[in-house]
C-alpha cells in the first residue's frame, strides 16, 4: 500500500537507550534503526533484553536514558495510546485480547480506534450499521483463518488461535510499524507455518514489522534484517546470511540455533 | 493542654478499635487475597457475645417471700442471679467482669466462626473477582447481622464494666498536671488492650517460625508450597485468627457503646479507608494508620478547628483517604507494586 | 452483546414498553397493584439501569452511588421550592446537579480502578452523607429532611398566576399530580425512555468500547484508546440516571432526606443490579423490582398472615412453620434478601437473566441436536 516510500526511510530509530533494573543492566546503549517496509527481527538467548527493548518501544517502560524516535517524533514519555495512534501497533507474548467479547468485536475494536482516535463520543450509531469497520475486521479473521469462529468468545479459543487473533487485532488497524513479540510461540507447526505465509503476504503491502522470536526457521523465512542482542547489548546486526555465519552469535547461543 | 490530653486518649481509643478491625482485615486480604465486606459483621458479632455472657451469667431465680410486701401490698419477689446464688460472693464478681470474662468466650466461638466461615464460604471466592468477594461478604454481613437483629432486637443494648473499672482515672495526676484532667478507666483498660493486641498479632508474625512462614507465604505463596508447607492451612487460620481478634475488640468495646446490630456496618466502612491508608496487606501499616487516623479525627473534632473549617471532623478521614490513594495508592506501608494502580 | 439489528431491538422494546405500562394488570395477582409501589419499580428501574451501565458494561464497581440519588433528590425539592411545581424544571435541575456532582467525583475516582475505585466511590458518598447531615443543614434541612412549605417562592407558578391556594400543592406534569396512577405512568415513561437510551448506548460503538474496558483495560490503551474519558462518560451517565431517580423519587413524595445517601442505600442498587443480572439490559430492572416487591410484600407480613397461609396444616405443623418462616419477614426480610443475594452471587454470578438463559437453553438442547447445542472450543 505505501509502495512508493522509498525503502531506505528509517521508520523507528531507537538511539542510545538504557535500561537498568536495580543491579541488572537489562539495555546497554542500544542503537537501532529499523527501516521502511523490512521485517527487522530481534533475536538472542533467553534474558537477553528483548521483550524490555519492545516495552520500552511501545511505552509499557520508560528507558532510564536515550530515546526511542517514530517517524521524526520521538516517543518515550509518551503514553501507551498515544503510541498506538502515532501507528504503532503490537502483538503481545502472551495473548492480549478481549475474553468475553466475540472474536468479532474483537477485531473491530482496533479498527474503531484507527477510524475513530482515542476517544470519540459514539453512542447512538449501531455497532451492526457500521458496514465497514466489520468488513475490514471479517477480512482479517478470515486472512488468520477465524472468520468461521467470528460469533464465538474469544476466551474460548485455544493458545495458538488467540495469537491468530491477535495478529489480526494488530493488523486490522494498518499500523505503519507492528511489533509482533513471539508471534509464534505456542502455535503447532502447521500453524506456525500459516503465519509465516500470513506475515509474507502482509509484507509485500509494504508494513513495516519487529519481530521478536526465538523459533529460527520463522526469523530466517521472514527476516530482511537481524539484529542480535545477548546480555541488553547488540552483539551483530546485518543481514540473515551474515548473522548466520557470524562465529559471535553462534557463541552466544552456544553453538546452538534451534 | 487538658483538652490536648483528652482528645488524644480519645483519639488514641478509637483509633484501638479501628486499629484491631482494619489488622485482620489487612491479614485476610494479604493471605487470602480476599476482600472481606463481613469483617465488621464479626466486631458485632463479638460485641454481642458479651452481651450474651451477660445474659446468662445474669439468669436469675426468683423467690417469693411472704413476709415482705411491695408498696401495692403483694408478696415481694427477690431475685437472686444463679451464679450469686451457687457460688456466692465470687459469682458477684463473675457478674461484675463479665466482660472481660467474655473474652474467654469470645476467643473460642470466634475461632470457630471464622474457620468456619473460611471452609464453608470464602475459599470458594479466592479465584473470584475482587467485585463478587465483595458483593458476597457484603451479603453474609446483611445476614449475620439480621439474625443478631432477630435473636436481641434493634435497640442497643448497654454492657456495664466492672464497678472498679467504672469511674475515672486522673491523668493529669500522672502527668504531673496541676489541674486534674479525668478519664474513664475502661477507656483506658480498651487503649492498653488494642495496644497489647496488636503488638501480640505482630510479634506472632515476626518473631514465630509459624507467623514467620504466613509472612513467607503472603510474599510468594507458591514457593512457601513446593516447600512441602501447607500454607493453605495456615490461611485459613489466620482468618480465624482475624475473626477472633475483631471479636474481642468488639467484646472488649461494648462498655463503651452499646452493642447494636448494625454497629460492625458503621466500622467497616471506616476499617477499610483504615487499611488503604495503611497499605493493603500491611499488618503494621493498619495499625499505625488507625491511630493515626483516630487520633486525627478526634483532634478536628475539637470546636477550634471545626469553628476554623466547618464540617471537617465529619470528612478528615475519608479526605485523607482520598489524598493517600491519589497520592500513594500502596498506603503508608504498603509494598510496592502491591495493587498500585 | 451479540449484534442485533434494528428490527430485533424495536421488537424487544415494544415488549418492553407494553410489559411496563400493563404493570397494573399483571402485577394485580401478585398483589403489588397499588401506586406507590409500582411508581417504586419505575423509578428503581431507572436508578439500576443507570448504575449498570457503570458496573454492568463498564466494571467499575460503584459504591457510592446513592450519593447522586440523593442529590438528585435535594435538587429536585429545591426546584419544586424556588421554581415551580411542575416537574419539569426539577427533574432537568436535578440531572444537571447529579451530572456536575459525578463529574467532580467521577473525575478523581476514576484515577483508580478496582477495588481502590469501590473506596473512593464510598469515601466520597460518606462525606456527602455526613456533611449533609451536619454543615450543609441550611442546604438540606439536616435530619428533618427537606420539605415543601407554603411560603416557598415558586417563582414561576406566581409569575404565571398558579397559585397555591389552601395547602401545599403537589408536584404535577402540567396538570397531570404525581401521586397515584398518574404519577406510575408518568415514571413508566419515562423508565421506557431510559431503557430505549441504555439499548442504544448498548448496541453502539461506545458500548461495546465500555465492554472492552471491562474485559480487558490494558488492551484497550495498547490498541489506542484513551479509557479515561470513556469511562468517565460512562460515570457521568450513570450518575444523571441516579439523579433523575431522586428527583422522581422526590417527585412522588417531595421530601428529602439524607438517609437516602447512606452506603448501604449504595449497597441497595449493586443489590438490584447483581440479582437481575449485571451487564444484561432488563436483569438490572428485573432485580430493582423483585427488591422492592419483597421489600413491600414480606415487610408486610407477620404473625397472622403467616398463620392464614399455614391453617391448612394440622396444628402442629402449622405452628412449626410459623415459626420457622416468621424470622424470614416483617422486620426480618432484610435477612431474606442477604441469603438470596448470596445464593445468587456464588451459584448464579449472571443474575436471574442467566438463570432465565439456562432454563431457556436447557429446553432447547432438549429439542435440538446436541452438537449443535455446544460447540466445542477450537483447540
Amino acid at each position: 500500500m505505501r509502495t512508493t516510500v522509498p525503502m531506505e526511510n528509517t521508520v523507528l530509530h531507537i538511539a542510545d537507550v538504557d535500561k537498568r533494573f536495580g543491579g541488572l543492566h537489562a539495555l546497554s546503549d542500544i542503537d537501532l534503526d529499523v527501516k521502511e517496509g523490512t521485517t527487522h527481527a530481534i533475536i538472542g538467548p533467553n534474558g537477553a533484553g528483548k521483550s524490555t527493548l519492545l516495552n520500552v518501544c511501545i511505552g509499557r517502560l520508560a528507558p532510564d536514558s536515550g530515546a526511542v524516535v517514530f517517524d521524526g517524533k520521538t516517543i518515550t514519555g509518551k503514553r501507551p495510546y498515544e503510541i498506538n495512534q502515532m501507528g504503532i501497533a503490537r502483538v503481545f507474548q502472551t495473548a492480549e485480547i478481549f475474553p468475553d467479547l466475540t472474536l468479532l468485536q474483537n477485531t473491530m475494536i482496533p479498527a474503531f480506534a484507527k477510524r475513530d482516535g482515542a476517544f470519540r463520543l459514539n453512542a447512538w450509531p449501531m455497532v451492526s450499521r457500521q458496514r465497514e469497520i466489520q468488513e475490514e475486521a471479517e477480512h482479517w479473521l478470515q486472512d488468520v483463518g477465524l472468520i468461521e469462529y467470528k460469533d464465538r468468545l474469544a476466551s474460548s479459543l485455544s493458545r495458538g488461535d488467540k495469537r491468530r487473533l491477535e495478529l489480526a487485532m494488530g493488523l486490522v488497524q494498518h499500523p505503519r510499524l507492528l511489533l509482533l513479540d513471539e508471534p509464534t510461540a505456542g502455535m503447532s507447526r502447521h500453524d506456525t507455518n500459516a503465519t509465516i505465509d500470513l506475515l509474507m503476504k502482509i509484507k509485500e503491502r509494504g508494513m513495516t514489522k519487529v519481530i521478536i522470536e526465538h523459533d529460527m526457521h520463522v526469523v530466517f523465512s521472514l527476516a530482511d534484517r537481524i539484529t542480535v542482542l545477548a546480555q541488553g547489548r547488540i552483539i551483530a546486526d546485518g543481514k540473515p546470511e551474515d548473522v548466520k555465519g557470524n562465529p559471535v552469535v553462534q557463541e552466544a547461543y552456544l553453538g546452538g540455533t534451534h | 493542654m487538658d483538652a490536648f490530653i483528652i482528645q488524644l486518649l480519645n483519639g488514641l481509643d478509637k483509633g484501638g478499635a479501628y486499629a484491631l478491625i482494619a489488622l485482620g482485615l489487612t491479614l485476610v486480604f494479604g493471605t487470602l487475597g480476599v476482600v472481606n465486606f463481613a469483617h465488621g459483621a464479626l466486631f458485632m458479632l463479638g460485641a454481642f457475645v458479651a452481651v450474651a455472657v451477660r445474659r446468662i451469667l445474669q439468669l436469675e431465680t426468683v423467690t417469693v417471700d411472704p413476709d415482705r410486701l411491695t408498696p401495692w401490698g403483694s408478696p415481694m419477689e427477690i431475685r437472686t442471679p444463679l451464679v450469686q446464688a451457687w457460688l456466692g460472693d465470687f459469682g458477684e464478681v463473675l457478674l461484675q467482669y463479665s466482660v472481660p470474662l467474655s473474652i474467654l468466650v469470645a476467643i473460642p466461638f470466634m475461632l470457630a466462626v471464622g474457620l468456619a466461615m473460611e471452609r464453608g464460604l470464602i475459599r470458594f471466592f479466592y479465584r473470584r473477582t475482587h467485585a463478587e468477594q465483595i458483593l458476597v461478604t457484603f451479603g453474609l454481613a446483611i445476614v449475620l447481622q439480621e439474625i443478631i437483629k432477630a435473636f436481641f432486637g434493634a435497640n442497643p443494648i448497654p454492657v456495664s464494666a466492672p464497678e472498679a473499672l467504672a469511674g475515672s482515672a486522673n491523668v493529669g495526676a500522672w502527668l504531673g498536671l496541676e489541674s486534674g484532667v479525668y478519664y474513664p478507666w475502661w477507656r483506658l483498660v480498651y487503649l492498653a488492650f488494642s495496644i497489647l493486641m496488636a503488638g501480640l498479632v505482630i510479634a506472632f508474625l515476626q518473631f514465630t517460625t509459624w507467623g514467620m512462614v504466613v509472612r513467607a507465604g503472603m510474599q510468594d505463596r507458591q514457593t512457601v508450597g513446593f516447600l512441602g508447607i501447607n500454607i493453605q492451612r495456615r490461611f485459613t487460620v489466620v482468618f480465624g485468627i482475624a475473626a477472633a481478634i475483631a471479636g474481642i475488640a468488639g467484646a472488649m468495646y461494648t462498655p463503651i457503646v452499646p452493642a447494636n446490630y448494625h454497629m460492625g456496618m458503621d466500622f467497616l466502612v471506616l476499617s477499610f479507608v483504615v487499611v488503604v491508608v495503611g497499605g493493603m496487606g500491611s499488618v503494621a501499616g493498619a495499625v499505625l494508620a488507625g491511630f493515626l487516623l483516630g487520633v486525627l479525627q478526634s483532634f478536628v473534632s475539637m470546636n477550634e478547628v471545626k469553628d476554623l473549617v466547618p464540617g471537617i471532623d465529619q470528612v478528615i478521614i475519608y479526605l485523607v483517604a482520598v489524598v493517600v490513594l491519589l497520592v500513594r495508592p500502596r498506603g503508608l506501608m504498603g509494598r510496592r507494586g502491591v495493587m498500585e494502580n | 452483546m451479540q449484534m442485533t439489528t434494528l428490527r430485533q431491538d424495536f421488537l424487544f422494546l415494544a415488549l418492553f414498553a407494553i410489559a411496563v405500562l400493563t404493570m397494573p394488570i399483571w402485577l394485580d395477582p401478585l398483589g403489588a397493584n397499588y401506586p406507590d409501589l409500582l411508581q417504586k419499580f419505575a423509578i428503581y428501574g431507572i436508578f439500576a439501569i443507570g448504575f449498570n451501565i457503570l458496573f454492568g458494561l463498564t466494571g467499575y464497581l460503584s459504591f457510592g452511588h446513592a450519593a447522586f440519588l440523593g442529590v438528585g433528590s435535594y435538587a429536585a425539592v429545591w426546584a419544586f421550592k424556588l421554581f415551580s411545581m411542575n416537574v419539569v424544571p426539577a427533574l432537568l435541575l436535578a440531572m444537571i446537579v447529579a451530572g456536575l456532582f459525578s463529574a467532580a467525583i467521577g473525575y478523581i475516582c476514576l484515577r483508580r480502578a478496582g477495588i481502590y475505585f469501590s473506596i473512593l466511590t464510598l469515601a466520597f458518598a460518606q462525606m456527602s452523607y455526613n456533611l449533609a447531615y451536619s454543615v450543609l443543614t441550611p442546604i438540606t434541612n439536616g435530619e428533618t429532611g427537606l420539605q415543601l412549605s407554603l411560603q416557598d417562592a415558586r417563582i414561576l407558578d406566581r409569575t404565571f398566576g398558579i397559585d397555591a391556594t389552601g395547602g401545599i400543592p403537589f408536584p404535577n406534569f402540567f396538570g397531570l399530580t404525581m401521586g397515584g396512577y398518574g404519577g406510575f405512568y408518568f415514571c413508566a415513561v419515562l423508565l421506557i425512555v431510559c431503557f430505549f437510551i441504555a439499548l442504544r448506548i448498548d448496541r453502539s460503538p461506545f458500548g461495546m468500547m465500555l465492554r472492552a474496558i471491562k474485559s480487558n483495560q490494558n488492551r484497550m490503551a495498547y490498541t489506542g484508546f484513551n479509557t479515561r474519558p470513556y469511562a468517565m462518560t460512562a460515570f457521568i451517565i450513570s450518575g444523571m440516571y441516579a439523579g433523575l431517580a431522586g428527583a422522581l423519587l422526590a417527585a412522588t413524595d417531595p421530601l428529602a432526606g439524607a438517609e437516602r445517601m447512606q452506603w448501604t442505600a449504595s449497597g441497595e442498587v449493586v443489590l438490584m443490579t447483581i440479582l437481575g443480572g449485571a451487564g444484561t439490559l432488563v436483569g438490572p430492572i428485573v432485580g430493582a423490582g423483585v427488591i422492592k416487591y419483597f421489600e413491600n410484600i414480606f415487610s408486610a407480613y407477620n404473625e397472622g398472615r403467616l398463620h392464614a397461609i399455614f391453617s391448612f396444616l394440622p396444628d402442629g405443623l402449622e405452628n412449626f412453620f410459623v415459626t420457622v418462616t416468621t424470622p424470614f419477614v416483617g422486620e426480618g426480610w432484610h435477612l431474606t434478601l442477604g441469603i438470596a443475594f448470596m445464593l445468587v452471587v456464588i451459584f448464579l454470578p449472571g443474575g436471574l437473566m442467566e438463570g432465565v438463559r439456562r432454563i431457556r437453553s436447557l429446553f432447547s438442547r432438549r429439542k435440538s441436536k446436541p452438537e449443535q447445542a455446544e460447540l466445542a472450543p477450537a483447540e
